[in-house]
């Protein structure tokens, strides 16, 4: 019996049953709220956010906790995954706060929508069994085909949705399809239960090999790997930046704790199979991602082939096969996470009424402008092209190791190769920064937690860049207390 | 204090330079342009101690600092200084306080952010020849490119976007390739980043050749040797004065410090078996770049390949592997860093009065410009290597120890005093001597009193080292003689 006297034992999922309650309360109150008083929900949005964040904080499970019938683990890793992920959704809903309130956005919906989106992507993190994964992945999934499509008006945004919708039900029947093999290979939903079932030795390998490659396929399409990219540069264009930020922050570190808990949590046998398949995924995504963001006069599509080459370098990591290397990828991960906030936090801050700060030449003579904006968005260029003293090169430096660890020498050619390609386009901003005359003059105008946050979101990209290890050594003791 | 000279030595114009930065509005320009000298010269204070406190006839490191810093990949803050890069530390030193001198009248707009970006990458190239541990001597390697990318980018010349680009690309594509090398040797030397630990690590030649390699077009792009010099020319017309002096005078030694810290000690069988290959590549540079040099009628761009040649100069000095043949490479370094930085000066004394750095558009400015033309003179000679001035010492100890190794090297190797001499003095004649060329020329005033104390002070310098260079040379002695022993010494 548990300490409630409850047939089930909810502690450890607290902080879903936080977001989840948050979830309701704005959804009921934003009802009998004016207009003028849209706020409201926002805050409450925001509290809730803050009180999962907490529990996510306090608690730290030296070992993993089963609970709700064994469906749901809370581990260090979990608590790690999801404290960043409630930091990134908060921070997101700061930055965009202006940008939906001049575009039609700020309404409960769009709350309510965020908080089960996240409420997916914690699930997906601390799933133990297949059928609470998938559910979370479909959770965040339709919250966000929503999300994109929420600007009702806007035909790039509606394609946008339908695109995703389309593709990434693909995506979800293509990983339903591979579970079920395995589940007809194993016997058992549960996620160790199959490691458990595939090392006791009396499986059939070539169902397990076969169900592999639709599992490693979706975790692909979730990653935004090549060559299951296609639907990324669409989305991120088209959704509203608000939502690009979105989808671009904490749903990578929920594919990260997808690829851990399928990868390593139950099929970590079969590494020798999905080490080849990752190992192309990484090398197609690092050199196309780099290679057509050259071509891009978009922010936001450039960012979305940033994002593939990213985590085609992220995806390096996994190749090791042992925790040194999935913490380097973890640590890629976060650190992508925080900067890719940046990047988009920038684009919303110059966007204003009727303008959209979509277009790189949009940057142009931001350092005339505002010097320290320019500096934070050079921080984060300079982080996604890897170059120190900024921690996108700790990053790079992680998985590059873990590459060279286990001989692939050659491979980590090929990746500074393409990080050689992927510097001339994050220069280009920051010469339209720094080296071009601004083409119009307006001032810049935010609300000051957003310039308190984004500031502070900078530096930590420059600070994390000095002092690297505690959140390596974080990354680490995660997946050792983890796996 | 006195056991964290090296650090301060990098944090002190860092910290410097970052105050400077926060008085960036337009009003605060003078404020900032004193903050900003202030800075360079308590930069250039501390690291004197370095000198005085150096304790001769040893190749231990000295000042060594080390605080764990990245126990994850057991990287470690480990500074310390030998004879090899302690007077690198006090030369970048010295030219930061000229470049913040340089730019006091000329950079007028952002003036706050041209002085920073100075005092930021100071500290970090004092970091690089500081660096005992490899991740920590990278990311001042990488680190030091954003602050000249931005100085190129910002307040150069009206092909400034491309260069700057270029510059940063080509330096970035070598220094990524190094990357990949330095994880090779943590993996293989069982987790270590220390590069002196790196010195005892046996390596088969196939290895050390790939490895060769890899530091090879990190170094040889930024010291830069022929082929990959084509950066150089564009990024130093481009530049303002005072980054063309920075750049020619202490990056550029930045790559060749690269090689006898890292190349020859950690590769020596590599680099005994491919050191006809960069012999042959530094005789190119020394003879074929010169007569490029001869050609240019952009006095930058002459300069330019002037400094390649130089360069090319002191790789050839480090791959004969005698004791004269290094320490002349590093006194050739050195005062290549002075006598470098004065003929931009020079340039940019011409280039603010004038707006024009092509020969063609000068003549008889001796006429009008008498002082400036006896300092001119000077640094024309140190530069074609005249007796006497700093010039000549690394060159004749270079040319001396190639005529040991072969007659034919040692021929090529000479050619430099005369084909040095004809490019610069022929240049000096079609400048400064001659009738007025025009009415321009004509109203040149004379050095203001900022300007001549800045060349005589680098005149100074050239002068002393000329005359008298054993204060630099003892030194180096017995951190060469250490460094030969590694390099002797087979690791198969």
């Amino acid at each position: 019996m548990t300490p409630l006297g409850l047939p089930f034992d909810f502690g450890p999922a607290l902080p879903e049953m936080a977001l989840l309650a948050t979830a309701c309360i704005v959804l009921v109150v934003d009802l009998f709220l004016p207009d003028s008083h849209r706020a409201w929900s926002y805050w409450l949005a925001q509290i809730g956010l803050l009180v999962a964040a907490w529990f996510a904080l306090t608690v730290f499970h030296e070992q993993p906790a089963r609970a709700l019938g064994r469906m749901f683990v809370a581990d260090a890793l979990a608590d790690v995954l999801k404290f960043f992920s409630y930091v990134s959704v908060s921070l997101m809903l700061f930055y965009s706060r202006g940008y939906l309130v001049s575009r039609g956005l700020f309404r409960g919906e769009t709350f309510v929508l965020t908080l089960t989106a996240l409420l997916g992507i914690t699930v997906m993190i601390s799933a133990a069994n297949f059928v609470p994964l998938y559910l979370g992945l479909e959770l965040m999934s339709l919250s966000l085909y929503a999300m994109i499509a929420l600007q009702r008006e806007s035909g790039r945004a509606v394609e946008a949705a339908m695109k995703y919708f389309v593709l990434g039900a693909l995506a979800s029947g293509l990983l339903l399809y591979g579970m079920s093999m395995i589940y007809g290979a194993t016997g058992t939903l549960d996620i160790n239960g199959v490691a458990s079932a595939i090392v006791g030795g009396e499986t059939n390998r070539i169902i397990l090999v076969f169900g592999l490659v639709f599992v490693v396929s979706a975790i692909a399409f979730k990653l935004g790997a090549v060559p299951y990219h296609m639907w990324v540069p669409d989305v991120y264009d088209g959704a509203p930046t608000a939502v690009t930020l979105f989808i671009g922050s904490a749903p990578k570190l929920a594919a990260f704790a997808v690829a851990i808990r399928l990868l390593v949590g139950s099929l970590s046998a079969l590494a020798f199979d999905w080490q080849g398949m990752l190992l192309i995924l990484s090398l197609l995504s690092m050199i196309l991602g780099n290679v057509v963001a050259i071509a891009q006069s978009n922010i936001k599509r450039m960012l979305a082939y940033s994002t593939i080459a990213n985590m085609g370098f992220m995806l390096m990591g996994f190749l090791t096969a042992n925790t040194d290397g999935y913490s380097a990828a973890m640590f890629y991960t976060v650190t992508y996470v925080l900067t890719t906030l940046v990047a988009f936090g920038m684009v919303l801050l110059l966007s204003r009424e009727g303008f959209e700060a979509e277009l790189l030449d949009d940057f142009k003579g931001l350092n005339q402008k505002s010097p320290w904006y320019a500096f934070l968005m050079l921080l984060a260029m300079f982080s996604l092209a890897g170059v120190p003293p900024t921690v996108g090169f700790y990053a790079k430096f992680s998985v590059i190791e873990a590459a060279v660890d286990v001989g692939l020498v050659w491979l980590a050619v090929v990746a500074v190769m393409a990080s050689l390609v992927g510097a001339f386009y994050y220069l280009r901003i920051v010469k339209l920064m720094y080296f071009d005359e601004p083409v119009d003059n307006t001032p810049i105008a935010a609300r000051a937690d957003m310039q308190v946050l984004l500031s502070a979101n900078g530096l930590a990209l420059l600070v994390l860049g000095i002092f690297p290890q505690q959140l390596m050594g974080l990354c680490v003791i995660a997946l050792t207390h983890s796996y | 204090m006195l056991n964290h000279l090296l650090s301060l030595a990098i944090w002190v114009p860092i910290v410097a330079g970052v105050l400077v930065l926060a008085l960036h509005r337009d009003q605060d320009a003078p404020a900032a342009r004193w903050l900003a000298l202030v800075g360079a010269v308590a930069g250039f204070a501390v690291t004197i101690p370095l000198y005085t406190r150096f304790q001769l006839g040893t190749a231990e490191m000295q000042f060594v600092e080390t605080i764990e810093w990245i126990p994850r990949f057991n990287v470690n803050y480990l500074l310390g200084v030998d004879g090899i890069s302690v007077l690198f530390i006090l030369l970048n030193s010295f030219i930061t306080v000229l470049a913040v001198w340089a730019g006091w009248v000329v950079i007028q707009t952002r003036v706050a952010q041209y002085m920073g970006a100075f005092l930021i990458m100071s500290g970090l190239i004092n970091g690089v020849f500081a660096s005992l541990d490899a991740v920590l001597f990278y990311v001042f390697f990488e680190g030091q490119l954003i602050p000249m990318f931005l100085i190129i980018g910002v307040w150069g010349g009206p092909n400034r976007i491309y260069a700057a680009i270029k510059f940063f690309l080509y330096t970035f594509m070598g220094s990524v390739l190094m990357l990949v090398a330095l994880i090779y040797l943590y993996t293989v030397s069982g987790g270590s980043f220390s590069i002196l630990e790196w010195y005892q690590l046996p390596l088969s030649l196939k290895t050390q050749i790939l490895l060769f390699t890899a530091f090879f077009i990190a170094f040889a792009v930024k010291v830069p040797m022929w082929p990959v010099h084509t950066w150089l020319p564009d990024a130093h017309v481009e530049a303002p004065t005072g980054g063309s002096v920075v750049l020619a005078a202490v990056t550029l030694k930045v790559g060749a410090y690269g090689f006898v810290r890292f190349v020859l000690p950690i590769l020596p069988d590599a680099s005994h078996y491919l050191a006809g290959f960069v012999i042959t590549l530094s005789l190119i540079a020394v003879v074929y770049i010169s007569f490029v040099a001869l050609v240019q009628a952009d006095m930058k761009k002459l300069i330019a390949y002037s400094s390649i040649a130089h360069m090319g100069f002191v790789t050839l000095g480090f791959f004969l592997f005698s004791q004269l043949g290094v320490e002349g490479a590093l006194v050739q370094m050195i005062s290549h860093g002075f006598v470098s930085a004065a003929l931009f000066l020079c340039v940019g004394v011409l280039y603010d009065r004038m707006h024009s750095r092509l020969i063609g558009d000068y003549g008889g400015v001796v006429n009008t410009m008498p002082k400036f033309a006896a300092f001119a003179m000077l640094f024309a000679m140190a530069n074609a290597a005249l007796p006497g001035t700093s010039g000549f010492v690394g060159e004749f100890m270079v040319i001396l120890a190639s005529i040991t190794a072969n007659f034919w090297l040692g021929f090529l190797a000479a050619t430099i005093m005369i084909l040095g001499a004809a490019y610069t003095l022929w240049m000096y004649k079609r400048v400064w001597f001659g009738a007025i060329a025009n009415d321009r020329v004509g109203k040149l005033p004379d050095l203001s009193r900022r300007e001549f104390w800045l060349l005589a002070t680098v005149a100074l310098a050239v002068l002393a080292m000329g005359l008298y260079p054993k204060p630099f040379t003892d030194v180096m002695h017995a951190s060469v003689s250490d460094l030969l022993t590694h390099v002797a010494k087979s690791k198969q």
